[in-house]
């Protein structure tokens, strides 16, 4: 059952909100060991949580748009009291005094936080693997990688052990997983939601953003994080856009642009689906053409300078003075080398070194101040491409899910998976991934729809007219029984 | 060694820790001497996920300040300054670099030389670390305790041409500068508690060449007394070096208060990378043409102006240099309208002077604070001859401890002198009203001299001086 119904369903009192906690809580116990989405799973608190918003609908109040819908978080994002790992050893037993401001923005819409995700090491990764604590399992083939780094969310909504759940995408890490494990996943416009409590890994990519299995589900929690926060200086001053009210809209007259550099590359499988979504699109009565964003391709190595640089700064702080892992030395300066090399796996040390690198005395100029420059053309390559169309369509990955193990050990091959993504987080654009069918291993296939700064409502129109139109998806092998059908035989049934 | 022949050649960079009430980023108190680790929070400390948000009041202020300094103010950003230490909350500074919000501004010192303002920009403090055990040093301490109250404090650093010229001119430099930041309210002028830290890059050249020697960085200077003696010693071992033949090595320095030398802290080489970019949790800082001509229109007179304006007051004469001084001392202690009030009530400017120089001056603190119209009335006093000039010492100290009335405090005192007539009426009607006690005084029984000066006491509501009261029995007896 999707988020607005188990939402609907508390609200009218057809179901307490506890029960529904305790269907999940038991999904997540039946089928978390063999998947691993989460890191920390919240039993008490969550009930307490539970019980509270019952006790509201009984006193005549309501408690919000999520009434009673049990949420994962991500584990880089700070929850009082709650272990915030980053899937870190270097943040083990660390327990935040504060909540993020999305966190607290989902108890006020009342919803009941369930867990904290796994993720790649401080998101750093398209895979999972990189957590300290193991990585997560695809629920359509165990075998296979969930994406990343916000694997353990987009796994949990997938396999039905939650509705919905938030993610962090800097280059593609709520996309990327999205489209792997068949669920709906969004990149906000930069400065739409608050970044206060999510631990950062670079600071001007860096957006929090939902997980659902409904494209309506989606703008229902958008809704809800998004908005101006004090706390936040990059936050926009601006009206919350509510997307959910204009979600039926439709598509017609809206010009749509397939980006052929989104399809370069990508399995003959994945460019099939995007063509149909396209013809989709057309079919509601958009305007669909070709058009080129040659730029596009140069956002992955740009990002690999800008992100890492970022990043060395950002997990500094790391140092073993204050909180997390210390590895006691004779000196300050030992005490803080030793923790380090043993706090931080080996794809979080690769970027802190070439972050480093990026911003030494006398590379500066070639690298960052080249990237930023390559950051700038991208924005106005957009731009021109927005003068034609008012949203973009391509693919959201080059392949559906790979196997685990299959790119450990080659960095440059993993980096590839966020081909398609990362453009948009370089412009601070927002961006949506809608499942579209399978491919010939029945394996979920995702595709992107893309729009400028701010753009997210008509985005979202065309997101669920791609939706509506898409072909059978396929049963996740590990999905939660309790729970009713998996999200890809509910979209079968249309 | 002849350091005739050479000349030092001085840039300043002075840190100012910012009177605001908050902190730079978050809303903790910026205060000193608080509890250890009590004004913190997830922003100053650092903590995963927390982001810094812009306290405009410290805008403000270091408009202020470029403002006072003759700077041009303009749009800024702020820039990570990345290196690990201990004390530094996120292990990287939030400072602006290459996009200060001041720059190209002057400082005129009082013999009317002028010292180049290079740029003025924000930033933020770190904490302070304490080295435990091994009697304090830090190669021998077995642990370290970190205060982070201090951290993300905010900052203005002030950097100027290298236009000084000697160690002298440098102390001026900085009394100016800290009188200025208090005329403004930037900063409370406080060195020994680190409210105005100073850095000296120093270098020596051969008079009258226009080439700059290389420069060594002398930092730890607490005190005007330890920035002179500083750049005097390290001047002398640069012209060592160089009347022997040796290069100077750029270097950055450290003052050793106890050893008065500087010593060596790091080369050029082992100098840190600091890396810089951009901050991307904040963004740009472009206040608007009508907060600047606020601020422009708010700037209370500078010290210059002040010390015109109290030569002025001594009158055509012109000081003598003693009061050239006291004029300095008062301006630069931000006590110069007490002298201005008192002089504009009918005080002697001269007198005024004098006392807010000398014992206004001995406590700032509290003369700041003191009520005008008492400090005036003292003045009146002792203008009028009613006290004394100790006694009216005596009196300012306790208005400034205690408050009150001067009247009051020089009766408690006993200074109020009582006219002479009055004495010798009390005393003479005390001795009719007690003809036996009299008789026997007059027998000898000298005791009852306290007897008889009691009585007066009451007489006169305590005015009356003991030691005229028995000089006046004393003269009766005869
Ligand atoms: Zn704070």
């Amino acid at each position: 059952m999707n988020a607005s119904e188990l939402a609907g369903r508390v609200r009218t009192g057809e179901t307490r909100a506890v029960d529904v906690l305790e269907q999940h809580l038991r999904a997540i116990e039946e089928c978390d060991g063999e998947l691993h989405a989460f890191l920390t799973v919240l039993g008490d608190t969550a009930r307490s949580e539970a019980r509270e918003i019952d006790r509201r609908l009984g006193a005549g109040e309501d408690p919000g748009p999520l009434a009673g819908v049990p949420v994962a978080v991500k584990d880089n994002l700070c929850t009082r009291g709650v272990p915030t790992t980053c899937a870190s050893r270097i943040l083990e037993g660390w327990l935040p005094p504060y909540d993020a401001t999305v966190v607290k923005r989902l108890r006020g819409a009342g919803a009941v936080v369930v867990g904290k995700t796994n993720l790649d090491e401080f998101a750093m990764g398209s895979s999972t693997e990189n957590s300290a604590f193991g990585p997560t399992r695809n629920p359509h083939d165990p075998r296979r990688v969930p994406g990343g780094s916000s694997g353990g969310s987009a796994a949990a909504v997938a396999a039905g052990l939650v509705p919905i759940a938030l993610g962090s995408d800097t280059g593609g890490s709520i996309r990327q997983p999205a489209a792997l494990c068949g669920v709906v996943g969004l990149k906000p416009t930069y400065g739409t939601v608050s970044r206060y409590g999510l631990v950062a890994f670079a600071s001007s990519l860096d957006q929090v953003g939902p997980f659902a299995r409904t494209v309506a589900d989606a703008a229902t929690l958008f809704d809800v994080i998004s908005g101006h926060d004090p706390l936040d200086s990059t936050s926009l001053e601006r009206p919350n856009p509510l997307a959910l009210a204009r979600l039926e809209e439709g598509v017609d007259g809206m010009r749509v642009g397939v980006v052929v550099e989104l399809l370069d590359g990508a399995d003959a499988s994945v460019v099939k689906r995007v063509h149909e979504a396209a013809e989709a699109l057309a079919a509601a009565g958009a305007n669909v053409e070709e058009c080129s964003v040659p730029e596009v391709s140069y956002a992955l190595p740009a990002y690999y300078l800008l992100a890492p640089a970022e990043a060395s700064s950002n997990l500094a702080r790391y140092d073993g003075v204050r909180y997390g892992l210390r590895v006691d030395a004779s000196s300050a300066e030992a005490m803080n080398g030793a923790t380090r090399a043993v706090g931080f796996g080996p794809e979080v040390k690769r970027r802190i070194m070439l972050g480093t690198y990026v911003l030494s005395a006398g590379y500066y100029d070639a690298y960052y101040g080249q990237a930023q420059k390559v950051r700038t053309l991208i924005i106005r390559a957009f731009a021109r491409a927005y003068e034609q169309a008012d949203v973009l369509l391509g693919a959201t990955t080059p392949t559906t899910a790979f196997e685990l193990g299959s790119k450990v050990d080659d960095p440059l091959a993993m980096y590839l998976s966020d081909v398609c993504t990362v453009p948009t987080n370089l412009a601070g654009h927002p961006a949506i991934t809608v499942p579209f069918g399978v491919d010939d291993l029945a394996l979920p296939v995702g595709v992107q729809l893309l729009a400028p700064a701010l753009g997210e409502t008509s985005m979202f129109q065309a997101a669920a007219v791609i939706e509506g139109a898409a072909p059978a998806g396929a049963l996740p092998q590990i999905c939660a029984p309790t729970i009713g059908a998996g999200p890809t035989s509910t979209r079968g049934e249309r | 060694m002849s350091v005739e022949a050479w000349e030092p050649v001085v840039g300043l960079e002075v840190h100012c820790e910012l009177k605001t009430a908050t902190k730079l980023f978050c809303g903790c108190r910026n205060a000193f001497g608080d509890e250890p680790n009590t004004n913190i929070c997830p922003v100053c400390l650092g903590l995963p996920g927390s982001l810094p948000v812009l306290n405009v009041k410290a805008v403000e202020l270091a408009m202020f300040i470029g403002n006072a300094l003759h700077c041009e103010i303009r749009p800024s950003l702020f820039h990570r300054k990345n290196y690990f230490y201990p004390d530094m909350p996120k292990d990287y500074q939030i400072s602006q670099y290459d996009e200060p919000i001041n720059v190209n501004g002057w400082l005129e010192l009082p013999d009317g030389q002028r010292v180049g303002i290079v740029r003025a920009h924000m930033e933020e403090d770190t904490g302070k670390t304490s080295h435990m055990g091994g009697g304090g040093r830090i190669h021998d301490a077995d642990h370290a305790l970190v205060d982070y109250n201090r951290a993300g404090v905010p900052l203005v650093e002030i950097v100027s041409a290298p236009d000084i010229r000697s160690a002298a001119q440098a102390r001026r430099y900085v009394e100016e500068l800290r009188a200025i930041l208090m005329a403004i309210r930037a900063s409370d002028g406080r060195m020994e508690e680190g409210s105005l830290r100073v850095d000296a890059n120093v270098s020596v050249r051969a008079g009258r060449t226009d080439e700059l020697g290389t420069r060594c960085e002398v930092k730890n200077l607490n005190s005007l007394r330890s920035l002179a003696r500083a750049i005097e010693h390290e001047t002398e071992r640069q012209v060592s070096l160089l009347e022997a033949g040796e290069p100077v090595l750029q270097q950055t320095r450290h003052w050793d208060e106890q050893a008065q030398k500087t010593v060596a802290l790091r080369s050029k080489e082992e100098a840190f990378d600091y890396r810089y970019f951009p901050e991307p949790d904040l963004v740009l800082v472009a206040p608007g043409p009508d907060w600047q001509y606020q601020v422009a229109l708010c700037l209370p007179p500078m010290p210059a102006e002040r010390r015109a304006k109290l030569t002025e007051l001594l009158g055509a004469g012109g000081p003598t240099a003693a009061q050239v001084d006291q004029v300095a001392t008062v301006v630069a202690l931000g006590l110069d309208t007490l002298v201005v009030e008192a002089a504009s009530s009918g005080i002697e400017v001269p007198l005024a002077l004098a006392r807010t120089a000398n014992e206004a001056a001995a406590d700032a603190d509290r003369a700041r604070e003191v009520d005008r119209a008492a400090y005036g009335t003292l003045l009146r006093m002792e203008q009028e001859g009613m006290l004394t000039p100790t006694q009216a010492k005596a009196v300012l100290a306790d208005l400034f401890e205690n408050g009150g009335h001067p009247a009051d405090i020089a009766r408690r005192k006993g200074f109020e002198a009582l006219g002479a007539g009055t004495v010798v009426a009390a005393v003479a009607d005390v001795v009719s009203a007690h003809p036996e006690e009299w008789a026997r005084y007059c027998q000898g029984e000298d005791k009852l001299v306290g007897f008889f000066t009691g009585l007066v006491m009451q007489a006169t509501d305590k005015k009356a001086n003991g030691k005229e009261v028995a000089a006046e029995l004393r003269r009766l007896r005869g």
